[in-house]
């Protein structure tokens, strides 16, 4: 299908992290009873009036500068009007013609590992509606549960400018943006828990191209395998539909992860006049030169910058710098462990391989760790002591992740010790000579390989303890 | 003069049933009341920079706070209909 040339472009809403809503006192708390985190502005009750909240005007400034936006000198609020249950006062605070930012772009790679440019179009801020449960079917139920927690909640809608080429850019580009939210620390972006979603705009066109072709919304993407799975059925969809000499119909399609495909959602085409007008019960905001260096000054170090700053002054592969910096938590867990012990490719292989292999397996994050990187420090050393071989460290490592405790208690209680001293290893040794002739006969008649064998008897019959080095030595000496 | 699709576009937005005759009344009505606010046009803004607000405040804020929630039962008192604390509403997807 490479005759045609798929077109993604997206649009993602951030719940930030703020403790109380956009416009009220009510807690953006997760979860909950049903409607008990409301107020009589989220629920919109006449007489009330939305106040901004200050925190969220600075997480969208910081959004907007990690992004590499211009932040507007000025904007304001809209009214957005639609009916629709999950929205009690019948139109969403938004931003539409004056957004907070603008204009910037993030960077991914292609298939290739070259650089992609992703254009960020806007970054805007609206308060996010109520949730609505439907139980059962129309038939059974013919009736939805609206709960207004989340009414007010506030959100940050970025859209991307339609740069995306493949749904594994789509996926990347997610990623990073995601990555990007979270070393700001302005959203936790959780997809399951909704406080990071995901819309794709879809359109096929014949390679060569310039002009676009019409588009599809996609939406109900809860994962990121789901927001890949489902623009690759939507190409495949559409390229079939030009191949067999249909049209493609503008429209809002519903991705079902069950199915695995994408549906036409009821919808009418009155469905997108939304009468935008200026939020009368909300003042501008004007953003000063000064407001924004203050802002400037408390972003941290993004995931770029550090990746980069990873392979200089840790002299570590890129691919490790990438996956370290994966998110903030784990590269800070590893530059703690370097500080510590400063062989930073050897800290890298522990934390990307033992350490990210159980966290995967237990399902568990970085935070919840129990081995701290001063242990995993300490046992590194202990290696490099020759109190344990290499190959045990791994057993320790799985004892230290399970329990929490130090490398050395692990060594100590599991009798792990390497066995260094020259006496028992001569012990070991000659019982190994006396029950193995044959290959002790083959290596002297210069077969190489026999030695293999005695050292992994010797390594069995100590349970791994031994310390190989010292092992291959004093055989070899013996049997010379 | 305002069209009838215009009306009957306008009605369905807000959620208005309007009977033939409140169309036609209604159409006429709009129709005024539009060429009325029309005369503005005849201003030349020009140089008016757009208003975004009627009063000359900017930067109105409130520290990240949270307060006191509606107790369930006033926030559920005017529900059409209810199921616990949940809003109950004809089915709607």
């Amino acid at each position: 299908m490479n005759k045609y040339e798929p077109v993604i472009g997206l649009e993602v809403h951030v719940e930030l992290q703020t403790a109380s809503k956009i416009f009220c006192h009510s807690s953006t708390t997760f979860g909950g009873d049903p409607n008990h985190h409301v107020c009589p502005v989220c629920l919109g009750l006449p007489g009330t009036l939305p106040v901004l909240n200050r925190k969220v005007v600075e997480a969208a400034i910081m959004i907007g500068l990690a992004l590499n936006c211009s932040v507007a000198r000025f904007c304001k609020f809209d009214r957005k009007h639609y009916f629709y249950p999950d929205l009690p006062k019948n139109y969403q605070i938004s931003q539409y013609d004056l957004p907070i930012a603008d204009n910037g772009y993030l960077e991914v790679q292609d298939e290739d590992g070259n650089p992609v440019r992703v254009g960020i179009t806007r970054v805007h801020m609206e308060e996010d509606a109520g949730k609505l449960v439907h139980q059962g079917t129309d038939a059974t139920t013919p009736y939805s549960l609206v709960d207004y927690n989340r009414t007010g909640v506030p959100l940050l809608e970025i859209v991307s400018e339609p740069d995306m080429r493949s749904p594994r850019e789509a996926r990347a580009y997610l990623d990073k943006l995601k990555t990007i939210i979270q070393y700001t620390g302005v959203s936790d972006c959780r997809m399951e828990e909704g406080s990071l979603r995901c819309d794709a705009n879809i359109s096929v066109r014949l390679r060569g191209s310039q002009t676009l072709g019409t588009k599809t919304e996609i939406k109900n993407m809860n994962s990121f395998r789901a927001l890949q799975k489902a623009v690759q059925f939507e190409i495949n969809r559409q390229i079939e539909c030009l191949e067999t000499g249909r049209r493609i119909v503008q429209e809002t399609r519903a991705w079902d992860e069950i199915e695995g495909v994408t549906l036409a959602t009821r919808s009418k085409e009155e469905a997108h006049d939304y009468r935008y007008f200026p939020e009368p019960d909300l003042v501008p905001i004007v953003i000063s030169p000064s407001w924004i260096e203050e802002i400037t000054r408390q972003l941290p170090e993004l995931p770029d910058a550090r990746c980069r700053r990873f392979i200089d002054e840790y002299r570590i592969p890129a691919y490790d710098a990438g996956v370290l910096t994966g998110s903030r938590e784990l590269g800070d867990y590893y530059e703690e462990c370097v500080k510590i012990y400063p062989q930073a490719k050897t800290v890298s292989n522990w934390v990307m391989g033992e350490l990210l292999r159980l966290l995967n397996d237990t399902n568990s994050e970085i935070g919840e760790s129990r081995v701290t990187p001063r242990q995993l420090a300490e046992m590194l050393t202990l290696i490099d002591k020759g109190t344990i071989s290499g190959k045990l460290a791994k057993e320790v490592f799985g004892e230290m992740f399970r329990t929490g405790k130090d490398a050395e208690m692990v060594v100590k209680e599991k009798g792990l010790e390497q066995i260094s001293d020259e006496v028992s290893i001569n012990a070991v040794i000659e019982q190994v000579i006396a029950s193995h002739p044959g290959p002790v006969a083959d290596y002297r008649a210069g077969k190489d390989r026999a030695l293999g064998f005695l050292v992994g008897q010797i390594m069995k019959d100590t349970r791994g303890k031994a310390n190989p080095g010292l092992v291959n030595e004093l055989l070899k000496n013996r049997l010379r | 003069m305002l069209s009838r699709e215009v009306v009957d576009h306008v009605a369905l937005l807000a959620r208005l049933e309007l009977s033939e005759e409140e169309k036609e009344r209604y159409t006429t009505q709009l129709s005024n009341i539009l060429s009325y606010a029309e005369r503005l046009q005849e201003l030349d803004t020009g140089d008016v920079t757009p208003m975004a607000h009627v009063l000359p405040l900017q930067n109105v804020f409130r520290h990240d706070v949270v307060g006191e929630h509606l107790p369930s039962e006033d926030t559920l008192a005017n529900a059409p209909d209810r199921q616990g604390n949940n809003f109950k509403v004809p089915r709607i997807i």
